[in-house]
């Protein structure tokens, strides 16, 4: 590094920053100081960007099925596969600039300002926060939403690694309290433009606001399954959610245990649910509606905020789900339940840890004193 | 009742420079270091100034709180230098060797037909005493305390350690006295844990203890971890654990009278030139060995006198541990490599995770260096992903936190009484986030001792 980047130097106070850059063109030369010699290969940065690779399907996806769902709703089908796909690119394209812009300023400022290394937690916020959003939302919004979940989410608890919620959620959360108007609804699922004609009888509501039974198209397992619904931009496609999750199981970063009791959870108040006759959606559906599949992957296994304890992922897991099924069948004003059930778990997941500790410790002294 | 332990979790560290099984040189040195630092708890008052004369066996230095416990020299000679760091703290004593060697004789005797007082006073008079360490807490053992049970482990699963059968199977009558010994020191047993990862052990004829077997990756081997799964260290338990060295130092007192801490010492690493096995005492100095380094540059290498994982780097000038049967030589890793954590390959570099492709090649050995390969950060992941290296019934990462926050209670109740640093070596080689966890597990150690006195 630069000597007058260094302690002393005229512009030490940028030190984070350029070892941020510096570090993310390198591996450092960093050598090992205390404890164990030899170190895995494995860092950080390598662990998150295999995260957001995982994402990368769902985010492709996104961006065609934007430009798909803008083509049927002004009854213009004649854009082919990378046509559709570059309308949608340019949609998300600065949502992603906004994601990025606003996230990483702060994250670097904050660095700067607790004289640490620049942590390369927000690649991965950055990256879900422009797919669990509205695609047309405005811009000026995203980005006092990002402020406020990196500020308030993450970085007063000491930044990566401490915060208690996960921040791409607490952005959406924002929103959807702030801007209600612009987070649900028939119209926001779909980008078009206030000039232009919509078909006759369109409606951009997604499946799940429709209860299944009014709506007219794409409520079919396959349309679900593949994702050619309307909805924010990754969370649609079940199938490009389900690559990620693969290549997150096998590397180890998310945890299986949490995905699985996830979905036993939805099936579990969706199958009470579908045999009380509260709703007529099968509970096997309700794993394909809406964000569950994009939550309970890549929200809901977040390593820092997700239970740490093997058994407390199951309880965690079996909680968000139940929680956000419960929530689409009870709440009428408000038909998706993921993001809450999500946020829920998280503040929750200390205290669920906390429980299958002290259990474990009372079993195994229980255990000493008779053996 | 012997039993036989299988334990699925740990992590073999693949490292280059196995040492092969002869040894290629006896090394007589002619400095040799007394080092009190080797002694956790020791606070070492000189009866020695330079000038003096020394045997083999005669006292160098007591402890300040009980003048019994004395460090001896290993060799005879005259005492050279003394060494001293900041605030003068005693670091080492050095002794030039005399070219024919005198032992104090302490006498033959035959360990099974003595009493508790008589092993006591010869393990104290000889020197040998600070080589037993009490758990918890890594200390001297306290020549009052009887402690509940004595562990042995008789092998070692850390990277490129010294092979237990070459280095102590022509031993075993040492061996044997010493755990008749030690038998007596204590009012339960002595637990003597065998290598289980193929091969027999030379140590399964061993009598007067109980045997048992352990199988599995490392930390398999560590004392710590087997003492949790023998009989684990409650609140106000008190064991002593004695590594092989040691016991077939304390078992040649009582075979030969004399003390005698010659060994066999593995010099491994990928820096090594031919790695072989060395016979030296410890307190040799690593100049000795110079010719396994060949012409590297010394600031391009690494000394680490003990394994790769625990070992302390004493450099050039520094000397060999008194508990060490191993030295290892890394090169530092002081370069930078382009854009390397987004290499999708990356076949040089070995990881435990998945992300990288090294559990392709589970055989392959890894020339690895003293990269930290990332920055630090706080705990990211959670603690599954620490445990999964650990074979203990704790939860790594919150005891880790526990010692950190300098919380006591946490601190019990997370196995504080059950670990030292060494047992969670695995765990920090495979933190992503590049935390020091043996060095929070020490701080812990430390603030636990200051608390409890």
């Amino acid at each position: 590094m630069n000597k007058i980047f260094e302690k002393g130097g005229k512009l030490y106070w940028l030190h984070s920053t350029v070892d941020a850059f510096e570090s993310f063109l390198h591996v450092p030369g960093t050598v090992t100081r205390k404890g164990a010699h030899v170190r895995d290969a494995i860092d950080l940065k390598r662990l998150l960007i295999l995260v957001v690779i995982a994402a990368v399907p769902a985010a492709l996806f996104g961006m065609w099925n934007v430009g798909y769902q803008h083509g049927l709703a002004v009854g213009d089908t004649s854009l082919n596969i990378l046509g559709n796909w570059w309308y949608g690119f340019l949609k998300v394209l600065p949502l992603y600039l906004v994601s990025y812009i606003v996230g990483l300023g702060i994250e670097f400022a904050s660095c700067q300002i607790r004289g640490e290394e620049v942590s390369e937690g927000y690649l991965v916020s950055g990256f879900f926060i422009p797919l669990i959003v509205p695609v047309d939302i405005p811009l000026w919004m995203l980005a006092v939403a990002v402020a406020f979940a990196v500020i308030f989410g993450k970085e007063v608890f000491g930044g990566t690694g401490m915060n208690i919620v996960n921040p791409a959620i607490l952005t959406r959360a924002f929103l959807f309290f702030s801007y209600p108007n612009y987070m649900s609804g028939s119209d926001c699922w779909i980008s078009y433009k206030p000039t232009e004609q919509l078909v006759d009888g369109f409606t951009g509501a997604t499946p799940l606001a429709l209860d299944g039974t009014t709506a007219q198209y794409g409520t079919g397992f396959w349309d679900l399954f593949i994702g050619t619904v309307p909805g924010s931009v990754g969370e649609t496609s079940v199938i490009a959610i389900l690559i990620g999750a693969v290549l997150l199981i096998w590397t180890g970063i998310a945890s299986w245990k949490i995905m699985c009791a996830g979905i036993l959870g939805a099936l579990f108040v969706g199958g009470i649910g579908d045999l009380a006759g509260i709703t007529t959606i099968p509970c096997y559906m309700q794993l394909l509606y809406g964000g569950f599949a994009f939550g309970i992957v890549f929200m809901a296994t977040d390593p820092v905020t997700s239970a740490q304890t093997e058994a407390g992922k199951w309880i965690y897991g079996f909680l968000i789900g139940a929680l956000c099924i419960t929530v689409r069948l009870f709440n009428p004003g408000y038909a998706e339940g993921m993001m809450l059930a999500i946020l829920l778990c998280n503040v929750f997941a200390p205290l669920i840890d906390h429980c299958v500790i002290s259990s474990h410790l009372s079993r195994k002294a229980k255990k000493l004193k008779t053996a | 009742m012997s039993q036989n332990f299988v334990l699925k979790k740990g992590l073999n560290i693949p490292v280059s420079g196995e040492a092969a099984l002869h040894v290629s040189k006896t090394i007589a040195p002619g400095i040799v270091a007394v080092q009190p630092t080797d002694f956790k708890g020791f606070l070492p008052r000189l009866l020695v100034k330079e000038g003096d004369p020394v045997l083999c066996g005669s006292p160098v230095m007591a402890d300040k709180k009980n003048a019994d416990i004395l460090l001896t020299s290993p060799v005879s000679g005259t005492v050279k230098e003394i060494v001293r760091g900041d605030k003068r703290k005693l670091l080492a004593v050095l002794i030039e060797a005399d070219a024919k060697q005198q032992c104090v004789d302490f006498g033959v005797k035959d360990a099974s037909k003595l009493d508790a007082d008589q092993v006591r006073q010869a393990l104290l008079q000889s020197g040998l005493w600070p080589w037993l360490i009490q758990r918890p807490y890594g200390i001297l053992a306290n020549p009052d305390v009887r402690p509940r049970d004595i562990f042995i482990s008789t092998f070692s699963t850390a990277p490129l350690a010294a092979d237990s059968n070459f280095c102590f199977g022509s031993e075993l009558q040492a061996a044997q006295a010493g755990v008749c010994a030690l038998s007596k020191l204590t009012d339960g047993k002595v637990h003597v844990s065998l290598d289980g990862n193929g091969g027999s052990s030379a140590f399964a004829a061993l009598q007067h203890c109980e045997l048992h077997t352990f199988q599995g990756k490392h930390p398999a081997g560590n004392v710590g971890v087997q003492i949790s799964h023998i009989a684990p260290i409650c609140k106000e338990d008190i064991v002593w654990t004695v590594s092989p060295v040691a016991l077939i130092a304390i078992g040649k007192l009582f075979t030969t009278g004399r003390l005698d801490v010659r060994r066999k010492v593995a010099v491994t690493g990928p820096m090594a030139i031919e790695p072989a096995y060395i016979e030296t005492v410890p307190g040799m100095p690593m100049k000795e060995i110079s010719f396994f380094c060949g012409n590297t540059p010394a600031d391009t290498m690494r000394i680490i006198s003990g394994d790769v994982l625990t070992g302390k780097a004493v450099g050039e000038n520094g000397y060999l541990g008194t508990f060490d049967n191993q030295v290892s030589l890394l090169h530092e890793g002081t370069e930078e490599e382009l854009l390397g954590w987004l290499n999708p390959v990356r076949a040089h570099q070995f990881s435990a995770d998945h992300s990288y492709f090294s559990w392709l090649t589970p055989k392959k050995k890894y020339a690895m260096d003293t990269n930290l390969h990332g920055g630090p950060r706080a705990f990211l992941m959670n603690d599954g992903y620490y445990a999964r290296v650990l074979p203990m019934d704790i939860y790594p990462v919150y005891l880790a936190k526990a010692c950190l926050a300098g919380e006591i209670e946490k601190m019990e109740k997370f196995g504080i009484y059950e670990v030292l640093p060494e047992d969670l070596a695995t765990c920090e080689f495979v933190d992503p986030s590049k935390n020091n966890i043996q060095e929070m597990i020490e701080q812990g150690i430390d603030l636990m001792l200051k608390e409890m006195a």
